[in-house]
């Protein structure tokens, strides 16, 4: 909260001294005793678990990048070598590669609860964006470090992403050899990735900062999804810490219960066999898939039979969230009181989950076994190739159509005048009358 | 300059400073200055610079002389048996070398133009006088993989990754790659022997 007055106070001579120099200690202890929504529920804690899940990842990737050798030639047996050979290295390459699904869990979650509780909506919509961003970011991140074990998923990975920007009219060839290095995926690519893979943590870190800034300029948003009133400050809020340092914490501890859950016994259980063969330029796996956190936009990808066309709806998948702040044109943030809403969300959610199970099957497979159906345009009515398009649709449709229409139409629920108002005034004033 | 009234005085002031700083004799009043030369002329002197700068650093990450000069190799096509393909790798991409059978060629040749998605006629796609060996680049123009041999509804290649089928002239009939199989740059140098590049 921008206007948050310090309360700090110097008490020891180095602290005073300090304090005049560089106030880094009275910048931790402001934090601290930030006043926060006190109806914060548990959806809440991704934003701290998120910043473990970068430290983690930053932290072994650089231990990582001690052992790993870019090169074509040696990156395969390096990481072997790491799983065998250097000490804890299992462990170390275990967690950053479990890591990067630990992440991607928690940001989907984060991203959906902004998504309900309206954390996008004015005066939020820096720090909607700026978190588009980083979302953006840890996707090319992602896909980068796919590529360094050099195995044939890796390898075949780079190349159909590589190719995606090979689709772009005119400029695209050119630009695809300027970012291989080369006619093919080679080792020049290989090193680039490296490089790229171990500065990008680093941007992102830059940009959470600013989506930190922006979160405490513009104020945390809460379940109500109201703003809070000045004159209900004291009543509204409790301090950051011991409160909500503490729920983070227990949030935390559940989380990396499940981190080690997949870390100890089951670490390959997200990967992929193939991924185990060393790169071979010539031959392609059977079955290519992405990481499943990229599924939903893989299979967005395939369901558009035009190249450059699938390129777009994949990019424009992520595209779409940047502007989302504008094309709800509810008054209301939370759906905790936008009953409509509420059901098209949930459909959303439904939608999601579709579209990544429909990600790692092949287009051409039938989704009911053995049901006759028939050709419509260029694929069997029940095969997957149908059921993506339905659900790429209704993608697009929730932002671009149901957002803007039922923000509109829909009559929403009564909305509190303060957080704490129902429940120490006695009810919502709407309610009583 | 009469200085009467401090809130005047001041503006009149600044106008009169603002003259003495022009130094060309233009005075007051004139919109572009000395002042306002020096600094366009140094901003773009600064972003000159600047994009001087950054082209060796976007430049770097085009092929590197080394990569360029693996360019061309030779291949001896009697290695390839009728009915079957050979794959070699060129520019670190695989090339198929296919050795058709007369049936293979006939089904090539007799498929109307109109059939086709990317309409090139099998003619253009070889070497006169060598219609039996298909030299194309082995990356399916979708996203990359490389094809299947002998499989797909067209009997030349099916690639794995998207469905994309195509013939035995290496032409797309069916599925998401938007173009025919490349046929590189290449040439006879014997009746057995040819470069490729």
């Amino acid at each position: 909260m921008s206007d948050h007055e310090s309360t700090y106070v110097p008490k020891t001579g180095i602290e005073k001294w300090l304090d005049t120099r560089l106030p880094i200690v009275r910048f931790g202890a402001d934090y601290m005793s930030l006043p926060t929504p006190r109806n914060l529920n548990y959806w809440y804690t991704f934003g701290g678990i998120l910043m473990l899940c970068l430290v983690i990842q930053i932290v072994t990737g650089i231990v990582l990048a001690m052992h790993y050798v870019p090169n074509t030639e040696m990156a395969f047996a390096s990481v072997e070598r790491i799983m065998r050979d250097v000490n804890g290295g299992w462990l170390i390459r275990y967690v950053h590669a479990n890591g990067a699904s630990m992440f991607f869990i928690a940001v989907y979650l984060h991203m959906l609860r902004g998504l309900y509780y309206g954390s996008y909506k004015a005066p939020r919509e820096i720090i909607w964006i700026l978190g588009c961003i980083i979302f953006f970011l840890m996707i090319a991140t992602a896909f980068l470090g796919y590529v360094l074990p050099w195995g044939q998923m890796s390898f075949w990975g780079a190349e159909v992403i590589t190719n995606l920007i090979g689709a772009v009219p005119v400029v695209g060839e050119p630009l695809l050899i300027w970012l291989r290095g080369g006619p093919a995926i080679d080792n020049a690519t290989l090193n680039r990735f490296f490089s790229l893979h171990y500065l990008l943590p680093f941007v992102i870190f830059g940009v959470v900062v600013l989506h930190l800034w922006a979160l405490h300029t513009a104020g945390q948003n809460n379940p109500t999804g109201i703003l809070i009133p000045k004159e209900r400050t004291a009543k509204d809020t409790l301090p950051f810490h011991p409160y909500f340092t503490v729920k983070d914490g227990f949030a935390i501890i559940l989380f990396l219960i499940l981190f080690a859950l997949f870390v100890f016994y089951m670490p390959n259980a997200l990967g992929h066999a193939d991924n185990s063969i060393p790169a071979n330029p010539l031959v392609t796996p059977a079955h290519i898939v992405p990481e499943w956190y990229m599924l939903p936009f893989y299979a967005i990808l395939r369901a558009i039979p035009d190249k450059f066309g699938g390129v777009l709806a994949m990019f424009g998948a992520i595209g779409v969230l940047f502007v989302i702040p504008w094309l709800d044109t509810s008054r209301v943030r939370s759906m905790r009181y936008r009953p409509t809403m509420k059901v098209f969300f949930l459909i959303f959610l439904v939608v999601c989950f579709g579209l990544g199970w429909c990600g790692a099957q092949l287009p051409d497979a039938q989704v009911v076994p053995g049901m006759p159906s028939f050709m419509l345009l260029d694929g069997q009515l029940n095969s997957y190739l149908w059921l993506t398009r339905l659900l790429t649709a209704y993608y697009f449709a929730f932002f671009l159509i149901i957002m803007p229409w039922v923000g509109l139409k829909e009559t929403p629920l009564p909305v509190p005048h303060s957080i704490s108002e129902p429940v120490l005034d006695g009810g919502i004033p709407e309610q009583k009358a | 300059m009469a200085r009467s009234g401090s809130i005047g005085a001041h503006e009149r002031c600044d106008v009169t400073e603002s003259v003495e700083l022009n130094h060309d004799g233009q005075g007051a009043g004139e919109t572009a200055t000395r002042r306002d030369f020096i600094h366009v002329a140094a901003g773009a002197a600064a972003v000159g610079a600047g994009v001087m700068m950054a082209w060796p650093l976007v430049n770097q990450m085009n092929p590197a002389a080394d990569t360029l000069a693996l360019s061309t190799i030779e291949f001896d096509l009697t290695k390839v048996a009728e009915g079957m393909q050979v794959v070699i790798k060129w520019q670190g991409k695989p090339v198929f070398v296919r050795y058709r059978t007369p049936a293979e060629i006939q089904e090539a040749t007799s498929t109307p133009l109109s059939a086709l998605k990317d309409p090139q006629p099998d003619a253009e796609r070889i070497k006169a006088g060598h219609e039996q060996y298909l030299v194309v680049i082995g990356s399916c123009t979708h996203l990359g993989c490389v094809p299947t041999f002998n499989a797909g509804d067209y009997g030349g290649w099916f690639c794995p990754c998207h469905g994309s089928h195509y013939d035995t002239s290496g032409r797309i009939r069916k599925g998401p790659a938007p173009t025919n199989l490349v046929v590189p740059a290449y040439e006879y140098i014997s009746d057995t022997r040819v470069r490729i590049g």
